[in-house]
């Protein structure tokens, strides 16, 4: 006699929809469990047993299989320990006739209680693409599984419940969406910085075109904290992108830091002595995404981009320039969104000091070069927009003058997005300035007669390369969106020149 | 260590021909000098400019200005081949087609600092490389101390671009000063660390080194009468009236874009767009560092 259940596993961000089957035969009494299953599915058959009969339900004592299909797809985790428990019991004589057309998701206790368990959004997402419409998910899952439009949750405590309400003794009410998340002040405020006009400038220019920035300054210019308040300029996420950064803290078990329902657009730091693996994705047994992606539709803040390790740096230039990253393994590759905004801070030189007015720089000549090419690496050419934050004077800190609050600038963000969006309708989602490409740069960006002469000129006084042509077009386009200007003018480009950063760095 | 060209290496025992007697000056004159290159004997019109190997950028500049100016009036420029002031000081020496002498503090086939292989093959072409210690010396730090009362001896006049508190310039400038050579300093701001060492050779007597005609006047000898022409003479100032009280503001002291901004009250984005301008009109100069200079002959 068999049974089966449906359940699911996960490739790369996706979910694929696993049934789970059971069998009994006769024979030896015993409990196999096959279809490329890792450790912790094996273990399941130790906490199935358990809860099981902890439940007050008979275990079926005869030759015992379980299969999970598709068989030739890896799976790995404790999330099927549920739905194993129900083709069991079904598989048992256990009479459960809702169990079709629903998908179970949960680990469970020894007790028969029902535990947590990662990914389960970007599950119930794959489960509902593929006709599903009841879930039952442990209650510390419900919150992310309800955003999924379409898709009826229940949460019950323990396997008790989950029996009950599956043959219809004792059905559950299905779970509500939670309030919206109260939304915490993310970071600084703009106000709270005093002084620095030209790297605020950056940072309002950066939040409306998306564009990279790299912030090179000594140590203790306030360069994290410009980075943090660039978090607070961005406007909030559509609901599908939300649901897209969800899925990714989801599949790290990381929604505590982040609730799933947040609108606010994520923002990263991870330290330079973070593994690739870590940053980029990666790791053992199944891919897990990095911290790029947990930045998707966010701030990627790399703080001392220099003490990178060239790797690490060179695993970038991939994701900033296809806006996913792809992750090879020996069984096929899997991707991971990484559409991110790239702030880089760097010190001027290893000491800090290097051309620093009141300092003197003890570095070596050859230590200056050799971290010089680090910051013209691999990264540089992908960023935009050079800002140089210098020292702040001590008394500017107890100033006490009126700085532009986060709120106001995000305003003029906001309608400067809203004219990029107008002006690229058929432009992939976002539609930034930054992702423009250079095939057609010039039509899009609609210079004027007057500022195609300066660029001209520019180009010759100053030496730009083609690339570095390319990125003043698209950050003077960003800084003409937020005038309102139709064209990019004269004093957009001038602006945008100047942000282009000196040459060498 | 390596050879860094096939030309002659030639050794000169004291009192020779050709024995500079400038060096009898010295309390103890070396017993030999090996030499490269055919600026020999030197000339008497010599002068030393020497300074700090952690220089700004700055002073680099004004180290290359003098080493072409007096290239240009005929005075061998003598130095030591080191990072920063001396590097500078040789090739601006060189651009300006004159002849310049290196002292070295290792052999005369032995390049340091490494790097400096092209500015060393250049210096034996165009003058002389000398040293007391025979070829394939290594560099060590008790050599140079030594190397430097050659420099003074050599030259009529020591000039100090720039110096830390405890930078090794300084030690040639007070054999210069033992030896009744004059010395100069470039003075700087008293902020920088790197123009201590020169303030304070200022305040202890040394003759402030502000323009060339200041060397002429100290050291009479050397026959520098240049006409120059005045900085700034001549220069157009913009039209726009904001673009020139911009650009009233700025000296030779490099400042931040935020630091214009709040002296204009303008807003960052305007201080760029004018930055702009007067960086493509040539009037400015954006430095390494970011900060704004006014650029060369404006």
């Amino acid at each position: 006699m068999t049974a089966s259940a449906t359940c699911c596993a996960i490739q790369g961000i996706a979910g694929v929809p696993v049934t789970v089957e059971a069998d009994q035969s006769n024979g030896l009494p015993g409990f196999t469990v096959v279809g490329l299953t890792d450790r912790a599915i094996q273990e399941a058959k130790v906490r199935v047993k358990a809860a099981v009969q902890n439940s007050g339900f008979g275990f079926p004592t005869r030759k015992l299989t379980v299969n999970l299909a598709p068989a030739e797809l890896p799976k790995e985790g404790t999330g099927f320990d549920l739905a194993i428990a129900m083709a069991v019991l079904r598989c048992g004589g256990h009479d459960l006739p809702r169990l079709d057309g629903t998908a179970l998701l949960g680990e469970l206790a020894l007790d028969g209680g029902l535990r947590p368990v990662a990914g389960v959004l970007p599950m119930a997402r794959s489960l509902r693409a593929a006709g599903v419409r009841r879930l039952v998910v442990p209650g510390g899952n419900a919150a992310e599984a309800c955003l999924v439009e379409g898709l009826e949750v229940v949460a019950p405590g323990t396997l008790r419940a989950c029996v009950e309400h599956l043959d219809g003794t004792a059905p559950l009410a299905p779970a509500a969406p939670g309030p919206p998340p109260e939304e915490a002040p993310s970071g600084f405020d703009l106000a709270d910085i005093r002084g620095q006009p030209t790297a605020k400038r950056a940072l309002e220019i950066a939040a409306a075109g998306g564009h990279n920035l790299l912030m090179v300054g000594p140590p203790g210019s306030g360069k994290s904290m410009l980075a943090r308040a660039l978090a607070s300029l961005l406007p909030d996420l559509g609901v599908e992108a939300s649901l897209e950064v969800a899925a990714v803290y989801s599949l790290r078990g990381a929604l505590r830091d982040r609730p799933a329902a947040s609108l606010r657009p994520p923002f990263r730091s991870p330290h330079h002595s973070i593994s690739r693996a870590g940053l980029v994705g990666g790791g053992a047994g199944l891919a897990q995404p990095g911290e790029i992606s947990l930045a998707h539709r966010g701030i990627l803040f790399l703080d001392e981009l220099c003490e990178f390790s060239r790797a690490h740096l060179e695993a970038l230039r991939q994701p900033l320039e296809e806006r996913v990253i792809t992750v090879t393994r020996v069984r096929g590759a899997v991707q991971f969104p990484a559409s991110i905004t790239l702030v880089a801070a760097a010190n001027p030189c290893p000491c800090g000091h290097h051309q620093d007015p009141t300092r003197l720089c003890t570095c070596e000549p050859r230590a200056l070069a050799a971290y010089r090419a680090r910051l013209s690496g691999p990264v540089r050419d992908r960023i935009d927009l050079v800002v140089r934050v210098p020292r702040q004077p001590y008394g500017r800190l107890f100033d006490a003058s009126l700085e532009e609050p986060s709120a106001a600038v995000r305003l003029r963000v906001e309608a400067a997005r809203d004219h990029q969006r107008e002006r690229l309708p058929d432009q992939r989602e976002p539609p930034l300035n930054a992702l423009l490409a250079p095939r057609g740069l010039v039509g899009s960006c609609l210079p004027t007669r007057a500022a195609t002469r300066l660029l001209a000129a520019a180009g010759e006084r100053l030496g730009l390369s083609a690339r570095g042509f390319h990125r003043v077009l698209r950050v003077a386009r960003t800084i003409a969106d937020l005038a309102g200007d139709e064209r990019v003018g004269e004093d957009a480009l001038a602006e945008a020149l100047r942000h282009r950063g000196e040459p060498g760095l | 260590m390596s050879a860094t060209t096939p030309r002659c290496v030639l050794r000169l025992p004291r009192g020779a021909p050709g024995w500079p007697a400038a060096l009898e000056h010295l309390h103890e004159p070396p017993a030999e000098l090996w030499r490269r290159g055919r600026l020999w004997p030197p000339p008497v019109a010599a002068v030393a400019v020497v300074g700090a190997r952690a220089a700004t950028l700055s002073g680099m500049e004004v180290a290359r200005e003098l080493g072409r100016e007096l290239a240009a009036a005929g005075v061998v420029v003598i130095s030591g081949l080191a990072r920063g002031i001396d590097a500078a000081a040789h090739r601006g020496a060189l651009e300006a087609g004159g002849p310049t002498l290196a002292v070295l503090g290792c052999g005369v086939d032995v390049c340091y600092p490494r790097g400096h292989e092209r500015l060393l093959e250049a210096v034996c072409d165009a003058g002389a490389v000398i040293s007391e210690d025979p070829p394939g010396t290594e560099p060590a730090g008790w050599r140079f101390p030594r190397r430097n009362r050659l420099i003074a001896a050599l030259a009529l006049a020591v000039v100090v671009v720039e110096a830390g508190e405890r930078s090794g310039a300084l030690s040639t400038a007070r054999h210069a000063a033992d030896l009744g050579r004059e010395v100069l300093a470039v003075p700087g701001s008293v902020l920088s660390p790197q123009s201590r060492g020169t303030n304070r050779l200022i305040r202890d007597g040394a003759v402030p080194l502000l323009e060339l005609d200041d060397l002429a006047s100290a050291v009479p000898e050397l026959g520098l009468n240049p006409p120059r022409p005045r900085r700034g003479a001549g220069a157009r100032a913009p039209d726009d009236p904001a673009l020139r009280a911009l650009l009233e503001l700025l000296g030779d002291d490099p400042l931040h874009p935020d630091q214009l901004a709040e002296a204009t009250g303008a807003r960052a984005s305007e201080v760029a767009v004018r930055l702009c301008a007067l960086e493509l009109g040539g009037w400015v100069a954006t430095l390494p560092g970011g900060g704004i200079t006014r650029a060369g002959g404006h």
